[in-house]
């Protein structure tokens, strides 16, 4: 072989080699929801910017969760970005399983995500996923229901005030139930949204030496007055009721009252599925003066497995999803009220999506949830409507399991606290906390 | 009167199956109907039965999203290459169990079907570590061997059934006349055994192809089935209903036609030897 053909053989071999590195065919791990299959359908975009392709391996939210977690876990290695969330992000980063997110480029303003967003989905102050979207809850209410009781809806109102609004619009012989709540036991069900409750009532998980603190008075107080509120004004069968079911139930004006994830709103205002769009009103989510609202705090976020072979092609990815270039792509595309929410700050000061008639009430949601200080009283943990340690999937569970026992009625709220009380010591200790 | 009293409770049982059969399809039916409907008649309340306007774009919608065709064919290698295999390692095991039982012959068999009340997630991690090792995670060979494992107690204990109602001494007689080990199986016991060793493979391509737990843990891109199809389509914020039927549709549509036509097969190979 001559020295020209050596030459032009090795020039064609680095060419190919360094295509190879260029173009990544990336496989990113999804939960089927409307954002998420919004990202998907935009994805030639990121092609067409980078030369990068995209395999979506979209599923259900559970499944994902499972499937993610023994991936990372087993380091799989099937996935080369994960959608994962504020509960996993701070476990998985102190156990050195994610790609820190410490040197994203300067033009996409990593200052820019909201606070409380960035907080939460860091450990020891170093991001480990990039929030896609970011969800508070609040209170989505009739505003024609609310005016034909003769109440106004205050912007911060008191748990006793929804009480009593709730009352005021049922009517039981028209189907309208006064309000309508997560009564499904799982810990992201029914679970997070009793927690955060909780919370507002002064209750906690566990005190600074992790003894679990159902046995106190502010938890008896938080379940016996959700028990008997929904009792009075809930649904029938609210025991088994999560997301989906309220929001089938609210669409079809059989609901005065929902508190629930931020992104529902723009669910209830779609004219083409909701029969209440033009009647709705938000508020911040209910409190009992203690300072704390009953919100939670929720972001999808993309994160980087460690010992991925294409972490440079995947901070592309994530880079693009979660920029501000991508919102203005969305709404380009598919309109204001269909960005991704709650992630970052400059979206908030954009008057076009100020225009958003939930926009204001979703910041301000997100903006009054601490993740870092989530009750009245000091607690050990990280996380509004769950504690961030592993253990605290299962024991929620567990405990929600109970609590929907009480709600469909087949044990009182003292049997329920009983043994939540006992199944929480038992699992921490076993774990090595107490 | 006889006769009158034997046609008026011959209604009653036609009417009876008919409407016990409708009750199980119902769910099915009910998915289909869905599947043609807009989100908001798929929830609406009093529900809409047939007086809808009928629309394929939910199907529009699935087949723009995901490539349907990757995921039938995942399905199809993966139910078809367990059940094959798994016929394979059974005929010689039942065989084995049926004509030279030992001592411990009936403690091997309830021993294999106890495996079957082991909670699949109990052996997920460990799986999943060897699947890492040999390199098959992700795989459609990694897969049919999972599932051949999972399914091979029911085959084995369907082919011992059917093998246990075939005389003994014919086999017997196929021995005096020099057949072989291999030949008495190949050409005596499994022609005899044909409707039994039918339905096994149809009943078990079946449990294949409904399998959710490993389909779903041991898939992300290439190997992912119909299972993983329908997941996809699942969502616990957001009503999808109408969108999650057309995909579910769609993932039983082929197992619905494949039972249709042999149900012939199916009926005679389960009740096989039923009557005594």
């Amino acid at each position: 072989m001559s020295f020209k053909s050596a030459l032009c053989a090795a020039t064609a071999m680095t060419l190919v080699t360094a295509g190879g590195a260029l173009a990544e065919n990336l496989v990113i791990a999804t939960v089927n929801n409307g954002d998420m299959i919004r990202m998907q359908g935009l994805t030639q975009d990121f092609t067409d910017k980078t030369g990068h392709t995209v395999e979506w391996v979209t599923l259900e939210e559970n499944v994902l969760r499972q499937r993610v977690t023994t991936d990372i876990a087993a380091k799989g290695g099937s996935f080369d970005i994960m959608t994962i969330g504020m509960y996993e992000t701070p476990i998985w980063g102190a156990n050195g399983w994610l790609v820190a997110l410490d040197d994203l480029s300067e033009e996409y303003d990593v200052d820019d995500i909201l606070p409380a967003m960035a907080g939460g989905l860091s450990h020891d102050g170093t991001l480990y996923a990039a929030p896609f979207y970011g969800e508070s809850s609040m209170i989505m209410y009739r505003t024609d229901l609310m005016e034909k009781a003769g109440l106004e809806m205050p912007t911060s109102p008191t748990w006793e005030f929804i009480r009593e609004a709730a009352a005021a619009m049922t009517d039981r012989d028209n189907d309208i139930n006064g309000i309508c709540l997560r009564g499904k036991a799982g810990w992201g069900e029914g679970g997070a949204f009793i927690t955060a409750m909780s919370n507002s009532f002064g209750a906690r998980w566990f005190d600074e030496d992790w003894n679990a603190q159902f046995d106190t008075q502010p938890w008896k107080d938080t379940l016996e007055f959700y028990a008997g509120m929904m009792s009075e004004s809930g649904p029938a069968g609210y025991a088994t009721n999560g997301f989906n079911e309220n929001l089938s139930l609210f669409q079809q004006g059989k609901c005065g009252m929902w508190i629930d994830a931020t992104v529902a709103a723009s669910f209830v205002t779609n004219p083409n599925d909701s029969e209440v769009a033009d009647k709705v009103g938000f508020a911040l989510a209910p409190n009992t003066g203690l300072g704390k609202n009953a919100n939670w705090l929720w972001a999808w976020a993309l994160a980087i497995p460690g010992g991925t072979q294409k972490e440079a092609a995947a901070k592309q990815f994530i880079e693009w999803a979660t920029s501000k270039d991508y919102i203005e792509l969305v709404a380009e595309n598919e309109g204001w009220a269909n960005v991704p929410p709650g992630a970052r700050t400059s979206l908030y000061e954009n008057p076009n999506y100020q225009a958003v008639p939930f926009a204001q009430m979703t910041l301000d949601s997100i903006l009054s949830a601490d993740p870092q200080n989530p009750t009245v009283d000091p607690v050990p943990y990280v996380g509004v409507q769950f504690a961030a340690i592993p253990e605290f999937a299962g024991i929620a569970t567990e405990v929600s399991q109970e609590f929907s026992a009480v709600y469909a009625g087949q044990q009182s709220v003292d049997e329920a606290l009983a043994k939540a009380q006992a199944l929480t010591n038992d699992a921490m200790e076993a774990a090595g906390y107490r | 009167m006889a006769r009158a009293v034997t046609q008026q409770r011959k209604i009653i049982n036609t009417a009876a199956a008919w409407g016990i059969g409708l009750l199980i399809f119902f769910p099915i039916l009910w998915t289909i109907l869905t599947s043609f409907k807009t989100e908001a008649q798929a929830i609406a309340d009093p529900p809409i039965f047939l007086a809808f306007d009928w629309t394929l774009e939910n199907y529009a919608v699935v087949m723009e999203r995901s490539n349907y065709m990757r995921f039938l064919w995942n399905s199809v290698i993966i139910a078809g290459g367990s059940t094959l295999l798994g016929i394979l390692v059974a005929v010689p095991a039942a065989w084995s169990m049926a004509f030279v039982p030992s001592k411990r012959t009936k403690d091997i068999l309830l021993w294999m079907l106890s495996t079957k009340m082991l909670p699949a997630v109990g052996v997920l991690y460990p799986i999943y570590l060897i699947f890492i090792k040999l390199g098959i995670l992700d795989t459609r060979t990694g897969l049919v061997i999972v599932l051949m494992l999972m399914n091979l107690p029911i085959i084995v204990w369907m082919l011992y059934t059917y093998f246990r109602e075939i005389p003994g001494e014919i086999l017997e007689a196929a021995r005096m006349d020099g057949a072989t080990l291999k030949e008495e199986i190949l050409y005596v016991l499994t022609p005899m055994a044909v409707p039994g060793i039918a339905s096994t493979l149809l009943l078990n391509f079946i449990l294949a192809w409904n399998e959710a737990f490993w389909t779903l843990n041991l898939t992300a891109v290439n190997a992912a089935p119909l299972t993983a199809f329908i997941a996809s389509y699942s969502s616990p914020e957001g009503l999808f209903f109408a969108k999650l039927s057309a995909a579910s549709t769609m993932a039983i549509a082929p197992i619905l036609i494949l039972g249709w036509f042999s149900q012939k097969q199916l009926v005679s190979g389960l009740t096989f030897g039923a009557v005594k």
